[in-house]
């Protein structure tokens, strides 16, 4: 359903400071629409599936990109492409992890103008929702990848709650894993949120993926000093190399102490609507040496209490050789 | 006045009339289903805008909701930029922005105002000389239907600019943001190595 005839109108805003973006917000509220990179907005505008009334631009306000060290850990503004953090020096050299996720996004001409902030912030992929139907997530009272005959191979393997659409986010499993901040501003002040608390399933809210509310710009994201120079793995399984979504992807971090797995973050991604941490798979592997035993252990684990759809039965050998990997290889 | 230059006066007309009908017609597919009728809100983006394309300011009309590929194909008749997907899948559209590889049909052209672009057109020497990957492509025969080629090209000389001397693999993960429906990736990569021992 590519067209090539112009997006719908809207009006485009560029303010130059974050008052001037909040005034925007706010005299627009539900009708206004915050622009980071635009790799996920406008391919919904050219759907005419969202039709904003205004568009705002936030990349000409001055302190939103940029990777800063700061007291403990590192600041990385919202509007940081992810080139400048895959290539990142500091960021590779203690954070690796990120580095790594962030490099594995798309392809190279949108890592060069998207954004970490939307990468974290984008919607859905699931291809019923993105393509206008009055599905749950749309306002309406069903579900179309959830049928007997609904093409589900990509959605979710837990915490279905109507929608059955996963987290596509190559980072956000990074930043769960590295037990990141996200720093969310609107016009009454600051607050900061648990990355893992950051991002929210159906059963919460079933037409939003993060805790943002209309108004609020996320606007950095704090790493801690904690997995500095862990242990880490990443590994993204999706049909193409380039470009695509991933089926499956794993980011952990691990601190050794001798042979022993001190402590570690498992996180899988594309598995639901949130990255999802794997406890059960964190506490079997705390405090055991990194042996046969273990890693099978730690895989035997990490599908647990999966529920399949019809067509994304092999998610759960995926997500468990995941999770080997990254156990065994890291 | 005799009638008869009456009529032909009003022939003239005529033609001018329908010619300008025609023009009309062209600038309502530029602007196609927008309808740009109403006023734009206070405080919202100016139309006419400066872009710095291949070394020259050209001033153009420039909707707000309008992605650089089309202001480059339909407003400054640039062309040699390929819209292929027109949703930053296949890379056809690429050009450099300040050096870096960007879809332009993923990007506002309100976005570049006061940055460098180089389109396929800003590639060759001003003189006509093909740049060492054109000439290495050419060489190699790495195009076959030749479209996503101006998007090759635009990849392979931000990565030559940036690395000189690159790997296989790492041309190919420059490359990598580029479609070849033809499927002459490698013709493309043996053309990129070809232009940086070229340029050595």
């Amino acid at each position: 359903m590519s067209t090539k005839d112009m997006m719908p109108n809207f009006d485009l805003f560029q303010p130059s400071d974050m008052e001037n973006a909040f005034d925007l917000l706010e005299q627009y509220g539900a009708d206004a629409w915050p622009l980071a990179g635009g790799q996920d907005s406008l391919d919904w505008f050219k759907d005419r599936i969202k039709r904003p009334v205004a568009v705002i631009d936030l990349a000409g306000i001055p302190g939103m990109s940029g990777i800063n060290e700061i007291a403990d850990g590192i600041e990385i503004g919202a509007l940081t492409t992810l080139t400048e953090i895959a290539e990142s020096p500091l960021i590779q050299d203690s954070y690796g992890l990120l580095a790594e996720a962030a490099s594995r996004v798309a392809s190279p001409q949108i890592r060069n103008i998207g954004t970490l902030g939307g990468n974290v912030c984008q919607d859905v992929r699931c291809w019923y929702y993105r393509s206008g139907l009055d599905c749950y997530r749309a306002g309406g009272n069903t579900c179309y990848a959830d049928t007997p005959e609904g093409l589900n191979r990509e959605h979710c393997l837990f915490e279905a709650d109507r929608c059955v659409a996963v987290t596509p986010s190559d980072t956000a499993p990074a930043l769960v894993a590295l037990a990141a901040t996200m720093v969310i501003q609107n016009s009454a002040g600051s607050r900061e949120v648990a990355a893992e608390d950051f991002f929210i399933g159906p059963d919460v809210d079933i037409e939003r993926v993060t805790v943002l509310e209309p108004g609020d710009i996320l606007t950095s994201i704090k790493i801690p000093s904690t997995w500095a120079g862990a242990s880490y793995y990443f590994e993204k399984v999706a049909d193409r190399e380039t470009w695509d979504f991933a089926l499956v992807n794993v980011a952990a971090v691990l601190r050794f102490s001798g042979e022993t797995i001190e402590d570690l973050r498992v996180v899988c991604g594309g598995v639901q609507c949130t990255p999802r941490r794997l406890n059960g798979v964190e506490d079997i592997v705390r405090g055991s040496t990194r042996d046969e035993e273990t890693i099978n252990l730690a895989a035997g684990a990490a599908a647990r209490g999966a529920t399949t759809l019809n067509y994304n039965q092999f998610k759960i050998p995926l997500m468990e050789n995941l999770v080997k990997r990254a156990i065994r290889d890291s | 006045m005799r009638p008869h230059n009456q009529s032909r006066r009003s022939f003239i007309k005529g033609i001018i009339a329908s010619g300008a009908v025609v023009s009309t017609g062209g600038l309502m597919f530029v602007s196609g289903c927008s309808e740009n009728t109403t006023m734009p809100a206070a405080g919202s983006v100016e139309r006419l805008i400066s872009l710095n394309i291949n070394g020259t300011i050209r001033r153009v009309d420039v909707l707000p909701n309008e992605t650089l590929s089309m202001t480059l194909r339909n407003k400054l008749g640039l062309t040699g930029t390929k819209i292929g997907c027109d949703r930053g899948e296949c890379g056809a559209c690429s050009v450099l922005i300040d050096g870096v590889p960007n879809n332009s049909c993923s990007m506002l052209s309100h976005r570049v105002t006061g940055k460098d672009i180089t389109t396929i057109e800003g590639i060759a020497s001003p003189a006509g000389n093909l740049h060492p990957v054109q000439q290495a492509m050419i060489e190699e025969l790495a195009p076959q239907c030749g479209f996503c080629t101006p998007g090759q090209v635009i990849s392979s000389v931000a990565l030559l600019n940036n690395n000189p001397n690159p790997t296989r693999e790492e041309a190919r993960q420059a490359l990598a943001g580029n479609l070849c429906r033809c499927g002459a990736y490698d013709h493309y990569l043996n053309a990129v190595l070809r232009a940086a021992e070229e340029i050595a």
